[in-house]
């Protein structure tokens, strides 16, 4: 990654700590992703972007950047990247996966805050993420108390804009999304210098469909009982397309799906027949946190759908593309987006119903339903997820973690035992 | 033809052997500490083992527990809830039934249907309501568990408010400092231990099941007692129960 030293030292970072983090992720990739056996081809442009996950990316945006383009850096599937790519606008995802900016957003943030709020402000704070340094704004949002507290800290040091996201799901609620949209579009327009309209508006939404569409489709090939890629492979497509340009990432998980398809056809299964078949519940799992897929699959087990964030959340509903007037096109924006069932809303029954409905459609044997510790959202929503699933005779394990490997062997167990329950 | 089936259980603090043969008979059962070296423990219990005439080269063996992978000559690790499981049900001729199992590590409760798990639930990371808490406590009292649950059934009356084991040994020391009588102390520790253990089992405990207690501590009848009484349900236990898991092992050892 020698050639991106000067640009990281352009962009401000803090070189030495930089290297202790650049130093720990060859290994992990290696110990999660390359020892697998029997990996789709196409797998190959993920290995090499998470392989200079801090330099091939970052270096296009500071391109763009140069030629006038503003990024916008998100922390949520609740902010609609259209708005900002009608407006020749680039979307980033920021959150942190990873232990190492953990301590960096201890030190200003309450105890009991998730990991992954911690992370990224400990990310920001700490200057060793290139995508933070480069993000020209933030879009925050008001989903849980504990992203609002820190979206304050952020701002300290950044321009952030936060939008206000309904608590509720009320026909008022989707209304009032839709002017929070209409008003986000208006700061859009002022920092770009770019006006919207029908038709580049019109044009975002074509392109953020073709990549749920391109997303939904690999997601399609893990329903088959012939499981032609692993959870950890898809998951690491999945993180990276919260930071990919949207066309290539579509044109990328085409052509994964594309593989996909004709290994099931071929009869080419990563894992050996009547391997149990895991859908992952809960919080988002933010790169390069891997832990509990790989658990999972070193346990003798198959991810073969997340319901989350970095998962089905993402990618599932499309937004209406016939719309004539930026009003209209706003509405269908908040229908599409108000369809999206995270735990900050109440109540919250579509989520368990996403759930039983994927338990059924990617023929699931057991559910993990896993939360980040002091998530206080997704925790209590375990209570309502397992009643669902074993009304319906569907094991679920309840699990909860961070970001840290001290509580991997606990973990082996559980799901270790999990499994055990599975294979009767 | 293979006469003996093992199950080895390498716990954090003691490790647990099991020897039956295709009959379902227990032939032995070894307790040792488990020491710093888990691989270095398998391999005394293998000298102990062929000592008394049990060759690990002609047996089916599993090994269960924290140090399950440690274990050279294994033939296949199984974890400790499906072991716990199995072998509970064979000690106690039950096939439906729940456990608690205070460990040194984690507390763990397995429900049991027809002979295997069905569900389980397990502490976190932290040592709250494990054996950890109490061995901390009384270490802290200058007793050993036995004598802690012994004073503590000549207390009462006080209590101790924090989960947390460092926090509770500073509040176990401020007492101590008050000049608060021991017993009262080991109460306050054990009627702590008792309602986080009861608090994580009520969840799992139907009308009308049958709990037991395995794990070290089930050897304290005051505990089980207090424990009994939180739960408002009769808990069984029985001298097998700290080798459940390797019992649980031994048995699955038959199907390899
Ligand atoms: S879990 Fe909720 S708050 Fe977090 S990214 Fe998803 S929708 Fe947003
Ligand atoms: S995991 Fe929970 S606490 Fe953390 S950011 Fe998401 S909703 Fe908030």
């Amino acid at each position: 990654m020698s050639d991106y030293q000067k640009m990281w030292q352009d962009l401000g970072m803090d070189m030495e700590q930089h290297d202790m983090l650049c130093q720990v992720l060859p290994s992990a990739v290696g110990d999660v992703f390359l020892s697998q056996e029997n990996r789709p081809k196409s797998m190959d442009f993920w290995d090499l972007v998470i392989s200079e996950v801090h330099g091939i990316r970052p270096a296009e945006l500071i391109e763009e950047q140069k030629k006038g383009r503003k990024v916008f850096g998100t922390f949520c599937v609740y902010v609609p990247d259209e708005v900002v790519v009608a407006a020749n606008g680039i979307v980033t995802g920021l959150c942190g996966g990873s232990q190492f900016w953990v301590p960096g957003g201890e030190a200003v943030l309450s105890k009991s805050t998730c990991p992954l709020i911690k992370a990224s402000v400990g990310a920001r704070l700490g200057k060793t993420c290139p995508f933070f340094r480069i993000a020209d704004i933030y879009v925050g949002e008001t989903t849980c108390d504990g992203k609002k507290k820190a979206y304050e800290i952020l701002g300290e040091d950044v321009p952030l804009y936060v939008m206000d996201v309904p608590q509720m799901k009320r026909p008022q609620d989707i209304i009032k999304w839709k002017d929070e949209i209409a008003t986000f579009a208006k700061k859009v327009e002022e920092f770009t210098g770019n006006k919207l309209t029908v038709e580049n508006l019109n044009k975002a939404i074509h392109i953020i469909n073709e990549k749920r569409k391109a997303l939904a489709r690999v997601y399609n090939c893990r329903k088959s009982k012939c499981l032609p890629i692993s959870g950890r492979d898809a998951l690491l497509m999945m993180q990276i397309s919260f930071f990919d340009d949207p066309e290539r990432c579509a044109k990328m998980c085409n052509r994964l799906a594309d593989e996909l398809e004709e290994r099931i056809a071929k009869g080419i299964s990563v894992v050996p027949e009547g391997t149990k078949r895991i859908l992952v519940t809960g919080t988002p799992l933010a790169v390069p946190n891997w832990k509990l897929h790989n658990i999972i699959e070193t346990s003798g087990a198959a991810v073969v759908c997340e319901e989350m964030c970095t998962g089905t959340r993402y990618f599932e509903n499309l937004v209406d593309e016939t719309k004539e007037s930026l009003d209209e096109q706003f509405m269908a924006l908040s229908e599409r987006y108000m369809k999206t069932n995270c735990a900050c809303f109440t109540p919250n029954r579509g989520r368990i119903d996403d759930i039983l409905r994927m338990v059924e459609e990617y023929q699931v044997d057991g559910v993990i339903d896993c939360s980040l510790k002091f998530c206080c959202l997704y925790d209590t929503e375990k209570r309502a997820v397992s009643q669902a699933l074993k009304a319906k005779g569907v094991p679920v394990l309840s699990l909860e973690t961070d970001y840290t490997d001290t509580d991997a062997e606990q973990l082996r167990t559980r799901i270790g035992a999990f499994i055990e329950i599975l294979n009767g | 033809m293979i006469k003996h089936f093992i199950g080895l259980d390498i716990g954090s603090t003691y490790t647990k052997t099991a020897v039956i043969n295709e009959n379902k008979e227990l032939l032995q059962l070894v307790f040792k500490p488990t020491g710093w070296n888990g691989a270095e423990t398998a391999e005394q219990v293998r000298q102990e083992l062929a000592d008394k005439g049990i060759d690990l080269a002609e047996a089916k063996i599993i090994a269960t527990g924290y140090g399950r992978v440690s274990v050279p000559f294994a033939q296949k690790c199984v974890t400790e809830i499906t072991c716990h499981g199995k072998g509970a049900a064979f000690v106690y001729g039950k096939p439906n039934l729940t456990i608690i199992d205070i460990g040194g590590q984690d507390t763990k409760i397995i429900q049991v249907l027809d002979g295997a798990v069905n569900d389980f639930v397990m502490n976190d990371k932290c040592s709250a309501g494990t054996g950890r808490f109490l061995e901390v406590m009384a270490k802290t009292l200058s007793v050993d568990i036995a004598q802690l649950c012994d004073l503590a059934s000549q207390g009462g009356n006080t209590s101790i408010s924090s989960m947390c084991t460092v926090f509770a040994e500073s509040e176990v020391i401020s007492l101590i400092g008050r000049g608060e009588k021991r017993e009262n102390i080991a109460f306050a520790v054990v009627d702590s231990i008792v309602k986080k253990v009861a608090s994580q089992a009520k969840r799992m405990i139907t009308p009308g099941s049958f709990l037991c207690l395995t794990g070290g501590l089930s050897e304290s009848q005051y505990l089980l007692n207090a424990l009994s009484k939180e739960l408002r349900t009769p808990i069984a236990s029985h001298p097998h129960g700290r080798y459940a898991g390797a019992i649980g092992a031994a048995l699955l050892a038959l199907n390899l």
